[in-house]
């Protein structure tokens, strides 16, 4: 049997839209950033953590969709580099008395790295495969940290407390507050870093692997660096997500990091679209306040509602909130005067 | 050498359940080309239906049987109304329906029947099986319905005109569709049957892991590192890899010291990678070549 091949024709792994569309215009961006300085003066502290989370897990979805909108490969497993960032974060604030800002670059890269060892074996894997690879490294992450080899690192099953930062220079703010502008700052670097990388030449790279993996390697690029680079910016960033995550919650544990939160991301990107960086927003906005909602109806009742809404999405938006804003947009600005 | 003997023969008990699992996940990979994410919790709700029945008074059998044809049933609703239009949809969708499956029917256990865990009885009882100490009733129960499973998929797959139509339509969709073979049902038939398999082996773990919403997810990724050992294009593999992935599993966690059931996953991990890395099509796969 062994000698009988299969020959399969398939499309490509993602519809993605081309480079234009990724993104949205200056203005639209600055009145988006704007409303996100301004709001938190106007509400509670806790919404303020909440449109904090929000933000953290903008970065996360971003990381995902920089991973599979543009260089079109799959990962179910990013609930573990956000794991390994918040573990790295706690770790070294805890135990060697790092500064909680000089912990993100370090959560970043020992990410990227992380990242880049696992893509490794998997440039070899391609769609599905990946997906599987990556789904066993999200299930099998709570397991890992739990490991009582490292348990004086980690806290095994208890995990790590951490101590919230005070807003420094003396700012009169809140501890909430001064962490939702500091996540700020940190996302709106990592947006601008994140469209300037698919603009650039790696970029291209990566967008051409995405749409045609042998016609790419025809053209010369070189497929298993450029997947593996795609894979460990992805993680990289996802661990700085992690590491901000650590901070805010001032918790990292086994059990925060399951497949569940790998589930979130995922959901995330799709809602906001595959391979549109605004989305990113949108999904992370989704993720974080539909479960509030959901749970306050019955325990439990999120996944249902997240399922569902996937669904919903798949059927009917397959651009997700791209879409609607594209629509929007259209029935805003390019009405005919009649 | 006991130790030795007696890891082996609870390893091949596990690995029963695990080459259920992978005979799901190969029979819908069969069909469609992809894995299926939520195979782990469509068996997990099929052992909800099952506990439901009994809790409502039907003996194990009779809610053993009436689980599969309700699951069997399951599966072909799910793949009509939620995969069917997806069919030439780019991977990245197939995924997030999986996801979504997984997302919905977890959730939808636990809300039905509660996050706790409970008792699932065992048809075989956990007496010694025929007096030795070394495997209990329900480990060589386990055993026996997998390959009694694995026989009647040979004889299925083998000599009956639908499976044979269901292998050409697998293998190749253009020309069974020119023969006349319906092959959109066929499809639908794989997941019907793949979902009654995993019904089987959800009901045969029930007792060992008891049943709660989450129970499937370990299970799965052994069911999936079961099926890339096995080769994912071969029913056979997939039991052979199950049986060994089982055996594996049991006598790494005895013998490396350090590595106890703390590490049972991780294990599940590097296998699939291992497996992936060195030889994708498995041991008993076809290599795939894809067509530019």
């Amino acid at each position: 049997m062994s000698t009988v091949q299969d020959s399969v024709s398939q499309p490509a792994a993602v519809a993605a839209p081309s480079k234009k569309s990724m993104t949205v215009g200056t203005t639209a961006t600055l009145v988006v950033f704007a409303l996100l300085v301004v709001s938190p003066l106007f509400v509670k502290n806790f919404i303020i953590f909440q449109m904090t989370m929000v933000l953290i897990y903008a970065i996360a979805i971003l990381s995902l969709n920089l991973l599979t909108g543009g260089s079109g490969q799959f990962s179910l497993g990013q609930s573990a580099f956000y794991a390994v960032g918040a573990y790295t974060t706690g770790i070294l604030m805890e135990h060697f008395g790092v500064n909680y800002a000089l912990t993100l670059p370090i959560a970043g890269i020992i990410c990227f790295i992380f990242g880049f060892l696992f893509g490794f074996p998997a440039l070899r894997l391609s769609g599905v495969y990946l997906a599987l690879a990556t789904f066993a490294l999200a299930v099998a992450m709570p397991q890992l940290l739990k490991l009582g080899v490292f348990e004086h690192w980690t806290g095994g099953v208890q995990g790590l407390v951490i101590t919230k930062p005070d807003a420094p220079f003396g700012l009169k703010m809140s501890q909430d507050m001064w962490l939702y502008y500091f996540t700020l700052a940190i996302s709106a670097a990592i947006y601008i870093l994140a469209v300037n990388l698919l603009r650039s030449r790696s970029g291209r790279a990566m967008m051409a692997i995405r749409d045609n993996q042998i016609a790419a390697s025809a053209m010369g690029v070189d497929l298993p660096l450029y997947k593996t680079l795609a894979f460990g910016i992805s993680a990289g960033f996802t661990g700085i997500a992690g590491a901000l995550g650590a901070i805010v919650v001032q918790f990292v544990a086994p059990d925060s990091f399951t497949i569940q939160l790998a589930i979130a991301i995922f959901v995330g990107m799709v809602v906001g679209g595959v391979g549109w960086l605004p989305g990113s927003l949108v999904g992370a906005a989704f993720i974080v306040f539909v479960p509030n909602v959901a749970e306050h109806i019955s325990k439990g009742l999120s996944g249902a509602v997240f399922g569902v809404f996937l669904f919903a999405v798949i059927f009917l938006l397959p651009h997700g909130a791209r879409q609607v804003a594209y629509m929007a947009e259209a029935l805003l600005f390019r009405k005919k005067p009649k | 050498m006991e130790l030795f003997t007696n890891q082996v023969l609870a390893g091949i008990a596990t690995g029963a359940i695990y080459a259920c699992m992978a005979l799901a996940v190969v029979m819908i990979y069969q069909a469609i080309d992809h894995l299926n994410f939520a195979q782990g919790e469509m068996a997990m709700f099929s052992t909800f239906i099952a506990w439901q029945l009994m809790q409502w008074g039907l003996g194990f059998w009779p809610a053993f049987l009436l689980t599969l044809a309700i699951s069997f049933a399951g599966g072909i609703i799910i793949e009509r109304a939620l995969f069917k239009p997806l069919t030439n949809a780019p991977v990245l969708v197939h995924v997030a329906g999986f996801i979504a499956l997984f997302a919905i029917l977890n959730s939808v256990a636990g809300l039905t029947w509660d996050f706790t865990i409970k008792q699932f009885p065992s048809p075989f009882g956990s007496s010694g099986f025929l007096g030795s100490q070394l495997i209990s009733t329900h480990q060589a129960g386990m055993i026996g319905v997998t390959l009694v499973l694995l026989l009647l998929l040979f004889i299925f797959f083998r000599y009956t005109r639908i499976g044979l139509a269901m292998r050409a339509a697998a293998s190749l969709p253009e020309s069974a569709r020119l023969v006349g073979i319906n092959t959109s049902w066929m499809i639908a038939l794989g997941w019907g049957m793949a979902s009654a398999i995993g019904a089987i082996a959800g009901m045969l773990i029930a007792p060992v892991v008891f049943l709660e919403p989450n129970m499937m997810g370990g299970i799965l990724l052994y069911g999936f590192a079961a099926a890339v050992l096995g080769g994912l294009t071969s029913p056979l593999g997939a039991v052979v890899g199950g049986f060994l992935v089982g055996v594996f599993e049991n006598l790494v966690g005895t013998y490396i010291p350090g590595v106890g059931n703390e590490l049972k996953l991780p294990i599940a991990l590097a296998l699939i990678i291992v497996v992936l890395v060195i030889k994708p099509s498995g041991l008993f796969g076809r290599a795939i070549v894809q067509r530019v």
